[in-house]
């Protein structure tokens, strides 16, 4: 594992015993990062999941509703009646931050603020039908812009996770054992050239006593 | 001085821009699937088939950024989960399915399937 790349410096070694503990440190931030990430989107998740089976239940009925008014209207007439749109949407958004990830938050304004103002019709021609169908509609569509703020929400924080999970298992299987490595390599490194300059003093000892004294083990 | 003043008002139409600004939201579908939408005021792009709705995504997504949310029906989404997961990470527009006329079909909960497991690592929700 040890990079030999890396020179078996005293200097080094404190550079990477510094990088080894802002590793740690990353590790440790990221792993609380991505529990609590875990812990809104798994809350995200059960809301979304809610939403979905209302909003696919509701659109059935306000479909069937619409199947049961196209019957007993003529197409023209239908076609007709919904030409021409009296409501209009408009759709405010802002971003919340959660954990750092912007999410969106939706807000929606009508034009009209009547509830009844929705049928863009004069009432003589068409059905009672269709008036169901649409006020179904209208019903599940709150719900509809929940599902499209909670399931983006979902999305985003799934992203969000993976590359945080990707970034504390790097830390914690390449980063972390390869600082340690290299710390293991230097040290050993440093340890063994001491040794060696110690038996180097030793011998250098014994050849100048010798020298001076005639001295013999 | 004038130049100042303009200088400001960009700006501050800029920030506007960014914010709460007026969004519109469309529906993209078969031509009965979009009808009822029409009358609640949203945006409709009826489609008879894929290439249709995939002209359509396209139009709603590059030549302008008004739109936030783009409904489109399940059926024709299957075909276009390419183009579709290009807006997985950006936080605009969002694309949510919804069923067409037919009922639904289950894709809709792929995406959150999809969420789940690209988060978790693996299918934890048990279905």
């Amino acid at each position: 594992m040890a990079n030999t790349a890396v020179t078996p410096t005293r200097m080094v070694l404190n550079q990477l015993k510094g990088r080894l503990k802002t590793a740690r440190r990353g590790h440790k931030l990221l792993k609380d990062k991505r529990d609590e990430l875990m812990r809104q989107f798994m809350d995200v998740v059960k809301l979304n999941k809610q939403l979905r089976v209302r909003v696919e239940e509701g659109l059935t009925g306000a479909f069937a509703s619409l199947q049961v008014a196209s019957a007993i209207m003529s197409p023209e007439m239908l076609e007709q009646a919904l030409l021409y749109p009296r409501q209009s949407v408009e759709l405010g958004m802002d971003f919340k931050n959660i954990m750092s990830v912007n999410v969106p938050q939706y807000s929606f304004h009508t034009k009209n603020n009547d509830p009844s103002e929705i049928y863009p019709y004069g009432f003589a021609q068409t059905s009672g039908e269709l008036d169901d169908a649409l006020d179904k509609l209208a019903r599940v569509f709150e719900d509809m812009l929940e599902l499209a703020q909670v399931e983006k929400t979902m999305q985003l924080l799934a992203e969000e996770i993976e590359k945080t999970r990707r970034r504390v298992n790097a830390l914690e299987y390449v980063m972390i054992p390869e600082l340690e490595g290299n710390i293991k390599y230097i040290s050993m490194k440093l340890e063994e050239n001491e040794n060696a300059t110690k038996v180097r003093l030793l011998k250098v000892k014994e050849m100048v006593l010798q020298d001076a004294h005639h001295y013999q083990q | 001085m004038p130049d100042q003043e303009k200088i400001v008002f960009t700006r501050a139409e800029e920030k506007n821009g960014q914010g709460t600004s007026r969004l519109r939201i469309a529906v993209i579908g078969g031509r009965e699937t979009v009808m009822g939408f029409k009358a609640l005021g949203l945006t409709t792009c009826p489609a008879a088939n894929a290439q249709e709705a995939r002209e359509a995504l396209r139009h709603l997504t590059r030549d302008s950024e008004d739109y936030a949310i783009i409904y489109i029906e399940e059926t024709l989404a299957a075909q276009l989960s390419a183009e579709i997961d290009i807006f997985k990470d950006s936080p605009t527009p969002a694309i949510i399915l919804i069923p067409g006329r037919e009922g639904s079909i289950g894709l809709g909960q792929s995406a959150l399937k999809q969420a789940v497991e690209r988060a978790v690592g693996t299918n934890i929700l048990g279905d």
